[in-house]
């Protein structure tokens, strides 16, 4: 901070300063606004507030307009976005609280501590809204694996997931992981939680009520995480990135641990007023926040706060990023019994002021004034700019592909080998076998499924949760992109007999003030609202994360959508893997000539390039109904979606999915189009059901009703996949059946589980 | 037949074990305190998994010091039952309750998975309901679970039939690949010489239930009552 204010300093020669608004991330103009609001030049205290308030984390100064055209209401939805999570209904008179969150860069810097403090912050904020958490899911991007530094982050990212969720005794049950270059100076790591409450029980980041406690509970205040906002995460990545590292928190799950079940006992009270996390921006956003929500102001003495180290100033105690804290807003007169909740759990308590009326959010340091500025202007009235938008050039050359010029590889068994080996296709079990994913027991499906399934104990009902979003179809069409990622998450959701309810996303992208960017976030949102409302999922809150680029190059546009499904009966809950030998495996949908965007044109030919495939919401609205009917009528013994690599690879995990002695089919695909693309295609909107014979002609039926494409592939067998291939002309003659592959089972699950630990090794 | 199941800071599968006790067994149950020194009313403690006081020091090396584990001892001094799963069996280690310690698992990685275990001692009270030999199906969860003692100490064991659970294949064979931890004689499992106090890295109590993959754990819970009642207990009371 340079406390003389702008211009230069005389040093014998003049010397360049920064100017003040840039020490703290801000524009002249942002600057001069503030001086408009406050009617006089900020302190430095109150300048270091706003910089971090309104920072792009903290305001989504860049994204709110776009954001405004998701679709926020439903008939599930009890608290859409504006609070930390949003709160979906789910009968019984149980809500669920779920949100996901990025953690990107200081991932980046300090992988271990970035990653579990992410996890930190996500409980926290479904712990604000009331509700106990009870899992967690990763979404996370790494350049690729032959690189030390990749594998270096990747496995220390996965350690802190491990390490910190693991002890605070939450089940890690879902996730994704994609390898591709655009992410080797800019991992993404978003992480989603979700917690259960009663549904009257939902508690608001609100601090109403004049005369009211303002509480600080939890760990004590450090000097950790100063910055880490409005200058980690609100700039791009350059050479000076490393020196970043002091902003990254350190977490501390046991103190997490303790936080959260004296949270829970304390909202079983009739004493809490209001709650909100300690996260980005530490006592400046929750004070501004749960003030600006309600709007009133409030009145604190940074000496009142508990601290871990002697001599901190009210800047370095307002800024603090400390991990596990929480503000509590308590009604005058319940602190002393509120101070005994936390004393029970071992954990600091303290108030630190009252809420008042004025509208100010006063700042104090032992009774002595050191800032007053209004707290809706921090969190509720920073800029909202609508910056210039431009489509990209590359797209003309990179849409560009004409198939015909492709050779089709000769041996089709090779290439799904070469495509279970890609990391982005093996097996992720080296992840999630170091993530307790069972703990409370409620997890029922696992991870590596659709998506994972868990029960609601006492009710019958099971929650579907996953998390989708294919970052290379967003680069090559992020309208389409971000279309399939909702649709692709609902139909993950559909597979294990849920219905899809509502989602939460993060938005990972490069620096907005590019309009390159800006068009893509924009045309992201388009495809995403589109979908959302043609499925009938509406968007219940999210985050979003910008500046993803490293020395000026951004990653792919990569939005992460999570899904939660509600699954009326759990005992009806469908997985996977096959079941029976002779069962009849069907593909719902249509396979379309599409190889545009795939992992097999990159793994194989070496190109991402083309268009993605196509997304009919229409058609995949129909598939999804098929799906879910015929799984109420008991006729589905296993569903898979078919997404990245195609049909084959599909076929192959259900086959490593299986129940002893159904490992394997044997399929004949009848179609017009190349063989590369009926198996490594990625045509959107299609499932891989097995029905026991009697059903199939129930389920053709229902599907011919419903004007849903349903072709039978073949039979369910042991120990071998095997494809073979009948072509159609024009005239409609077919051809004999030509063998494709025939694979032995075990020999591909080999190579598939081995796909990260050979890699990692 | 009364539970109670020890609640320290750090506790996570304290619910867990609950649950079991209270929805599948069918008994009464109640979370103890770690604050709390009177055990007399239960007729079998638990210890749970989970990361007590962090367990940033050694494994369980704090717990140990909490009234309520202390009461423990006392407690299992009347040949009450004790069982101590994951983080318990860690904490009855600390306490000299049972012999030997717990490493770093080989892999350096925590490990979550279904594993089998031959059960080698079914006269214990927590067993009685297994066939000698038999191999079940049971998840572990653990970092640290990779347990060792000395030559003496474990010729003691085994000499005394204290191995009460070892990893092994689904044939029940001792194979390198069925040892997800490097414990040494494949030991997952070991209660005191009188037989009252059982440890075990595997977690029984996720395993009680169709819903969740295997039902083999139910048997240690089925165990415990029926050795209860054989004592002069009353179920349901």
């Amino acid at each position: 901070m340079n406390p003389s204010g702008r211009g230069g300093k005389k040093m014998g020669v003049w010397q360049v300063v920064n100017p003040r608004w840039e020490e703290v991330g801000l524009t002249e103009e942002e600057y001069k606004r503030i001086m408009e609001i406050l009617g006089r030049e900020p302190n430095d205290l109150e300048l270091g507030m706003y910089g971090l308030m309104w920072s792009e984390h903290c305001s989504y100064k860049h994204s709110k307009l776009h954001l405004r055209l998701f679709p926020t209401e439903g008939e599930c939805v009890l608290q859409g976005p504006g609070e930390n999570a949003g709160v979906v209904d789910i009968g019984d008179g149980m809500a669920v609280a779920f949100r996901l969150e990025s953690h990107n860069h200081p991932s980046a810097i300090e992988p271990y501590q970035g990653a579990a403090t992410g996890i930190g912050g996500i409980v926290r904020d479904i712990l604000t809204m009331g509700a106990r958490p009870i899992a967690l899911l990763d979404s996370l991007r790494f350049g690729k694996l032959d690189d030390e530094r990749t594998r270096y982050l990747f496995g220390g990212v996965v350690s802190g997931i491990s390490g910190y969720g693991n002890c605070l005794g939450l089940p890690t049950v879902g996730g994704e992981v994609y390898f591709d270059d655009c992410y080797r100076g800019n991992p993404l790591v978003n992480v989603m939680c979700i917690g259960l409450m009663e549904k009257g029980r939902i508690v608001k980041g609100r601090a109403s009520g004049v005369g009211n406690a303002v509480m600080v509970v939890g760990a004590k205040t450090g000097r950790d995480g100063i910055h880490g906002a409005s200058l980690l995460a609100s700039r791009e990545f350059d050479e000076k990135s490393e020196e970043m590292r002091p902003a990254v928190q350190v977490g501390d799950p046991f103190m997490e641990k303790l936080l959260v079940e004296s949270c829970l006992e304390l909202v079983e009270t009739d004493w809490v007023v209001g709650v909100n996390d300690l996260g980005a921006a530490g006592l400046t956003s929750a004070c501004s926040e749960t003030a600006g929500r309600a709007g009133s102001g409030m009145e604190v003495d940074v000496a009142l706060v508990p601290r871990r180290e002697e001599g901190m100033t009210p800047y370095e105690v307002m800024l603090s990023e400390s991990q596990e804290r929480m503000l509590v807003i308590i009604k005058k007169g319940k602190e002393k019994e509120v101070e005994k909740t936390f004393s029970k759990w071992g954990l600091d308590s303290a108030v630190i002021g009252r809420v008042t009326g004025d509208g100010m959010l006063t700042i104090l340091e032992n009774g002595r004034q050191v800032a007053s500025v209004p707290a809706a202007s921090l969190s509720h009235q920073a800029p909202v700019y609508n910056r210039e938008r431009r489509r990209p050039a590359y797209l003309d050359q990179i849409t560009r592909l004409s198939v015909e010029d492709l050779p089709v590889p000769r041996e089709a068994g090779e290439v799904l080998r070469r495509l279970l080996a890609s990391p982005n296709l093996g097996s992720r079990e080296w992840i999630w076998r170091q993530y307790d994913y069972m703990v409370r027991t409620n997890t029922v499906v696992y991870p590596g499924a659709d998506a994972a399934v868990l029960r609601v104990k006492g009710t019958g009902k099971g929650l579907a949760v996953t998390t989708d979003g294919n970052s290379r179809y967003c680069y090559l069409d992020p309208r389409t992109g971000g279309a399939i990622a909702v649709a692709e998450a609902a139909r993950n959701v559909v597979c294990t007999g849920a219905k899809p309810l509502a989602i939460t996303n993060c938005l990972n992208f490069g620096n907005p003030e590019r309009p390159e960017v800006l068009w893509q976030f924009r045309e992201v949102i388009e495809g995403m609202s589109t979908a959302a409302r043609a499925l009938g999922t509406p968007v219940t809150g999210g985050n979003v994360s910008f500046y993803n680029e490293t020395f000026g190059t951004a990653i792919y546009p990569t939005p992460v959508v999570g899904m939660l499904g509600l699954l009326k009966d759990i005992s009806r809950r469908v997985t996977p893997g096959f079941k029976e030998v002779g069962d009849v495996i069907i593909l719902l949908g249509e396979t379309r000539e599409e190889l545009g965007g795939t992992e097999y044109l990159k793994v194989v030919h070496g190109i991402v390039g083309g268009r993605p495939p196509e997304m009919d919401l229409n058609l995949e609205v129909r598939v999804q109904k098929v799906c879910l009917e015929a799984m109420e009528r008991g006729w589905v013994k296993s569903a898979h979606d078919v997404s990245d690599g195609g049909l084959a690879v599909a076929l192959a995990e259900c086959c490593f999915w299986a129940e002893p002695g159904a490992a394997g089919c044997e399929v004949t695909l009848e179609t017009g189009i190349r063989p590369d693309a009926v198996l490594f295609g990625e045509s959107q909107s299609r499932v891989i059901l097995t029905v026991k014979e009697d059903d199939l002609s129930s389920l053709l039926a229902m599907a011919r009703s419903m004007e849903v494409a349903a072709g039978v592939l073949g039979r369910v067998v042991d120990g071998r996949l095997s494809v073979g291939l009948v072509t159609t002309g024009g005239t409609g003659k077919k051809s004999t059946r030509r063998v494709l592959m025939d694979e032995p089972t075990q020999e591909l699950y080999k190579i598939w589980r081995n796909a990260l630990p050979e890699k990692m090794k | 037949m009364r539970f109670g199941v020890i609640v320290l800071p750090g506790s996570n599968c304290d619910v867990d074990c609950y649950h079991v006790v209270k929805e599948v067994l069918k008994e009464p149950v109640d979370y103890v305190w770690h604050q709390e020194d009177n055990l007399d009313r239960y007729d079998c403690i638990m210890i749970p998994g989970g990361f007590s006081y962090g367990d940033y020091l050694r494994v369980g090396a704090i717990a140990k010091f909490s009234p309520a584990v202390r009461a423990v001892e006392e407690f299992a001094a009347r040949g009450k039952p004790v069982l101590g799963i994951c983080n318990g069996f860690q904490i009855l280690l600390e306490m000299g309750l049972l012999p030997g310690a717990m490493l770093h698992n080989e892999s350096l990685e925590f490990r979550c998975e279904f594993v089998h275990l031959r059960v080698e001692n079914n006269q214990t009270p927590f067993t009685k309901k297994y066939r000698k030999g038999q191999v079940i199906r049971v998840p572990i969860a653990h970092g640290e679970g990779n347990y060792y003692a000395d030559e003496d100490t474990l010729a003691r064991l085994e000499e005394g039939r204290q191995v009460v659970f070892r990893y092994s294949d689904p044939e029940g064979r001792l194979s390198p690949d069925s040892n997800p931890n490097g414990s040494v004689h494949h030991i997952a499992g070991i209660c005191n010489e009188a037989g009252n106090i059982l440890g075990m890295m595997p977690h029984p109590e996720r395993c009680a239930e169709e819903i969740l993959g295997s039902t083999d754990g139910r048997l240690v819970f089925e165990s415990l009552r029926s050795w209860w009642e054989e004592n002069g207990g009353v179920a349901g009371g």
